[in-house]
Order: C-alpha cells, then sequence, then structure tokens
C-alpha cells in the first residue's frame, strides 16, 4: 500500500529584505523595503516594514515617509536573490525525499512516507536554513499542497504559537485554521473569485471545503472544485518535477528614461531579443512567430500617448539570435514613430514547438546545423565568462537606458568585486 | 521587407575534419590511469550551500596569516569552537577574529599586539556568522 500523502510548503519570510540583510547585520531590526525594476515601487518588506508602506505603492510617493522612520529602501538585487534562493533550496533538497521549488522563495516537499515526527522534521528544516543561508522560512505540513499553503499561512500567521511551523494532518486543526481563514486566503482564490463566493455565503477557507463539489465546478471551474476537494483533505495536485516548457516567452522591461530617438529603443529591443532567445534556447524550444512592441508612459496626462506592436512571422521555426534580432529590428523600425517619448519595449516569442518536433515539408528552410553550433557556443561562453560576455553587436556594452538601480546592493554571491568586506575602519564603512 | 531566405552558401553542410580523425600509433600508457583534474572548488566545498567568500580589510589579523585584502572561505553549517576564526557581527559590526570562549567569558580577539581584545559584555549582542575554513591570498606583485 502506497503511504498516504503528505506535503510540505516551505516558504521564506520577506524573501528580498532577508537576502539583504545576510550582509548586513547592522540592519538586524531595521524595517526594509525593497523597490521593482527601475525603482519604481515597493514589491517586498521586511515584518517591521509592513506598517509604513503597502505593496505595490510608487516608491516617489513615499520616499519621504519612509526616510522619516528610518526604513531602508533597496534597488532590486535578483543576483544575490536568485544565489540565495539556490542556497536555500539546496538545503532543503538535501533534507527530503523529493523537492518542487515553486517560486523564487518557495517550495512543495514530498514527505509521504517519511517516518517519524514532521513537526520536528519542519523545525529541523527551519533550523538549517537559518544556520547555513540566514534567511527565515515558515513550513506548512498537510495532506495536501492546498492545506500545506494555508498550514504555511497559518504559521506565519501564529508565529508567537506555532514558531513558525504548523502540522494540519490533525483534523481538529485542521477546522480551527480553516475556520480562522477568510476565503481569500485561500491557494489560487484571487479578489474576484472571493467576491463571487460570498455572495454564495462562502466566507471561510472552511465553507468551502464544505461546499459541494459539483455546484463549484458548474458555477466556477474545475480548478475551484479541486481547491475546495484539496481543502476538505482529497489530494487533487501532485508534485511537479520539472516545468512544462513555456508557451511563450515575454522580456520586456521598462527604460530607465524616456527615450525617443530610434537608435536606443533598437539597442533595447535587440537586448530584450538577447535575453530572450537564451530562455527559448534554455528550454530547447524554437519560435515560429514574435511580437515587437513599444509604448510611452501611460499614466502621465501631460505626456502624449502612443502603444504599437507588430508580430513577425519567422522564416522557419528557429532560435537564431542573429536571425531574431535582425527582424525585430525591422520591426521596431515599422512600428516607431517620431515624436513621442517611449517608456517600454518588449518582445515576446510566439508559436513554441520543441526542438524536433516540428514537421517542415521538403521545401521549407529550417536551421542548419551550422546555426546550432554558433548558438551552443554563444551560450557555452556566456555560461562560463558571464551574460554578455558575447553578444549580438546591436547590444550596447553600457546603455544609457538601463534600468535605473540606484540603491542595489553589491553582488556579494555573485561577484568577486562586490564581495562583503569585514573588519573594515569604522571610518571606511558605508553609512546607510 | 527583409528578404527572408539567406544567401545559398554551400558552407552549412561542412563538417570539421577531426571529428573523423582516428587515432593511431601506440595508445597512451596513461590512458587507463586517467583521474579528474583538482579541482579547486572541490577542495574548498565551495560549491556547497553554505559556504561563502568574504573580504578581509585590514591588518587586525596578520598573526594568524590573513592580510589586508585576502579573501577566507567561510561554513555557515559548522559550530563555533574555542579558538576557531570567525566571522562575528557586534552589535551589528562585522568582524573576523579569533573566538575566545573561557569559563563564561566570550572575547574576539585580533592576532595583532596593536589591537585590544573584544570582550562580549552584558548588553552587547554577539552573532556568529560562519567560521573561517581556509584564506585565499595573491602573492602577485602588481
Amino acid at each position: 500500500m502506497n503511504p498516504a500523502p503528505v506535503f510540505a510548503l516551505i516558504d521564506c519570510n520577506s524573501f528580498y529584505a532577508s537576502c539583504e540583510r545576510v550582509f548586513r547585520p547592522d540592519l538586524l531590526r531595521t524595517p526594509i523595503v525593497v523597490l521593482s525594476n527601475n525603482d519604481g515601487c515597493i514589491i517586498a518588506r521586511s515584518a517591521e516594514a509592513k506598517q509604513w508602506v503597502k505593496m505595490g505603492q510608487p516608491y516617489y510617493q513615499v520616499k519621504e515617509l519612509l526616510h522619516r522612520h528610518g526604513v531602508v529602501a533597496f534597488s532590486s538585487n535578483y543576483a544575490l536573490y536568485g544565489d540565495m534562493s539556490q542556497r536555500v533550496m539546496t538545503v532543503i533538497e538535501g533534507m527530503v525525499p523529493a523537492l518542487e521549488v515553486y517560486s523564487i522563495d518557495e517550495a512543495f516537499a514530498d514527505l509521504a512516507g517519511v517516518p517519524g515526527d514532521l513537526d520536528y522534521l519542519g523545525r529541523c528544516i527551519r533550523e538549517r536554513v537559518l544556520k547555513h543561508t540566514g534567511i527565515p522560512v515558515g513550513v506548512g505540513i498537510a495532506g495536501t499542497k492546498t492545506l500545506a499553503k494555508l498550514a504555511n499561512h497559518a504559521a506565519k500567521r501564529w508565529a508567537v504559537h506555532s514558531g513558525g511551523v504548523v502540522d494540519l494532518r490533525v483534523a481538529s486543526h485542521r477546522e480551527w485554521v480553516l475556520k480562522k481563514c477568510d476565503v481569500s486566503e485561500v491557494w489560487g482564490i484571487g479578489k474576484r473569485l472571493t467576491a463571487h463566493l460570498q455572495g454564495l455565503g462562502i466566507r471561510t477557507a472552511w465553507d468551502l471545503s464544505r461546499a459541494e463539489p459539483g455546484l463549484l465546478r458548474k458555477t466556477f471551474s474545475v480548478v475551484v472544485e479541486k481547491t475546495a476537494r484539496e481543502l476538505a483533505g482529497t489530494p487533487c495536485l501532485q508534485l511537479q518535477d520539472i516545468d512544462p516548457p513555456r508557451q511563450e516567452i515575454c522580456c520586456s522591461r521598462m527604460f530607465g528614461q524616456r527615450l525617443t530617438e530610434l537608435a536606443p529603443i533598437k539597442e533595447a529591443v535587440a537586448t530584450y531579443v538577447m535575453r530572450a532567445s537564451e530562455k527559448l534556447r534554455g528550454q530547447g524550444s524554437l519560435a515560429s512567430k514574435m511580437r515587437v512592441s513599444i509604448r510611452t508612459g501611460m499614466f502621465n496626462p501631460d505626456e502624449a500617448k502612443y502603444a504599437n506592436g507588430v508580430v513577425v512571422q519567422l522564416p522557419y521555426p528557429t532560435d537564431d539570435v542573429r536571425l531574431l534580432t535582425r527582424m525585430a529590428l525591422e520591426a521596431v523600425g515599422r512600428v516607431y514613430r517620431q515624436g513621442f517619448r517611449y517608456s517600454k519595449a518588449e518582445v515576446l516569442l510566439l508559436q513554441l514547438c520543441r526542438r524536433g518536433e516540428f514537421t517542415g515539408d521538403l521545401f521549407t528552410p529550417s536551421q542548419t546545423l551550422q546555426t546550432e553550433r554558433v548558438m551552443s557556443v554563444i551560450d557555452g561562453v556566456n555560461a562560463r565568462w558571464g551574460r554578455g560576455t558575447l553578444r549580438s553587436a546591436a547590444v550596447p556594452a553600457a546603455a544609457q537606458w538601463a534600468m535605473r538601480r540606484e540603491l542595489m546592493s553589491a553582488g556579494f554571491t555573485t561577484q568577486v568585486d562586490g564581495l562583503w568586506r569585514v573588519n573594515r575602519a569604522p571610518t571606511e564603512r558605508r553609512c546607510t | 521587407m527583409t528578404s527572408i531566405l539567406g544567401p545559398i552558401t554551400c558552407g552549412s553542410g561542412v563538417v570539421p575534419r577531426y571529428l573523423f580523425r582516428i587515432p593511431a600509433g601506440f595508445p597512451s600508457p596513461a590512458a587507463d590511469h586517467m583521474e579528474q583534474p583538482i579541482s579547486l572548488d572541490e577542495l574548498f566545498n565551495l560549491r556547497a550551500p553554505h559556504m561563502y567568500l568574504v573580504r578581509i580589510d585590514g591588518d587586525s589579523m596578520q598573526g594568524a596569516g590573513i592580510f589586508d585584502g585576502d579573501l577566507v572561505l567561510v561554513d555557515r553549517s559548522l559550530e563555533a569552537r574555542h579558538g576557531q576564526i570567525v566571522i562575528a557581527a557586534v552589535n551589528g559590526e562585522p568582524l573576523c577574529k579569533r573566538l575566545h570562549r573561557i569559563g563564561g567569558q566570550v572575547a574576539l580577539r585580533s592576532e595583532n599586539p596593536r589591537y585590544p581584545p573584544r570582550y562580549i559584555l552584558e548588553g552587547d549582542e554577539l552573532t556568529i556568522w560562519g567560521v573561517v575554513t581556509f584564506s585565499v591570498r595573491s602573492h602577485d606583485l602588481k
């Protein structure tokens, strides 16, 4: 007989802010916020900072307020967060039979058949991750993924009592938490669904777990039905080992400043094509179509607004950065209009197929073997010596339109020049 | 419009000749004795999730052979013992010192007579960040 399914959801607390603290012990109790690309708005807050700002608030609106209350702001340092995430996941992987990394700061573990006290295992995971990486995590344990997610939520909400670990396999505990949690706190139940469910008298997670599954499927979707079943303790979701390859790949970013000329916009588009094609090759796919679009700022009433995009049919399914760049630059030239102040460009690769999956007819040209070799050399060089070492000539080494990241911490774990410096004389130390 | 078909070349079908090179002559007597080259990553266990590189400033640890600008490898998984060189934070200030723990008294000692030991007193907050396991220095005279 198979052992009863048990899942754990391990989730890092205020992950970005916690990463910033690892190499800044002076900020142990200082409230921290992390800003989105371009220092636009607040995307992460340490527990202490939550009383001062909301998620998503524009930075310029709260800059003064933050300063007044001693809140320290950081530009997002994804190189650091990515490395710390990998460390956290590697530590957990060594302690559980199987792990599904769900996002940069959370992972599901399959604990079915693990003997012994799982609550204790949860506490060991917490302790070891904290010791090895400095990142605090919470652990939720339950018989289904949706319940494990809710258990994790409960571990945070009642942190003082839970010590960061909650096991919902005991029915009475499960009922207590389900009754205390609003239906909006359930995994996958968003704002709109919440309003709709409340209309049906479903207010708590407990209500949802007791709702008639057939009705839920008819009124909403099979996803909501599965969520309700999972809350009632019937596992419907398995651990996913590998990401299914994406159906489309997008690279889009705000410029660090408004751009009016075509030349720097072309540089940006070429850069995004490079990144998108790296992702494409990374998952072993080829693209048949590409959409290139640009737009001005959309919110400033004083600025003229313009947005346009064009879909390009590629001659054959390809992952060739040279071909994609050539066609993207031609496309952006077609949608560009003079006299606007552009804020963003986007490159979207569409109609992806697995390499070797598409069938061309005899007369359709396809990507040459030579191209495949060139691409694998480019990827090999960039993997060995760093992203952008080998790039198309349309991509500048240092772009004037690049993202603003004025408050970024060092590459503590990824750059030799950015390593943490210890034993500095007090005068040399940077002030916050 | 850009032309979609590229110029027809005969380059794409060329296969590098070395692929067909067949070894001839005497087989290498070392062939059966090949081993992996030594990896500093492995020697220092640098790829483990609990290993970190830190740069040391100043001359306070020169008696231990750690000089200004040296790199140290820090293991966060170890429990710091008396006598080990540690990275620690005292009231938020990061320090690399030798840990002394005698009786109930804890001190962080420099390895340079010019620096007095830092005794941890009541009200001080000491966090041991990790244990220094190796140091790396450049002997290049640049």
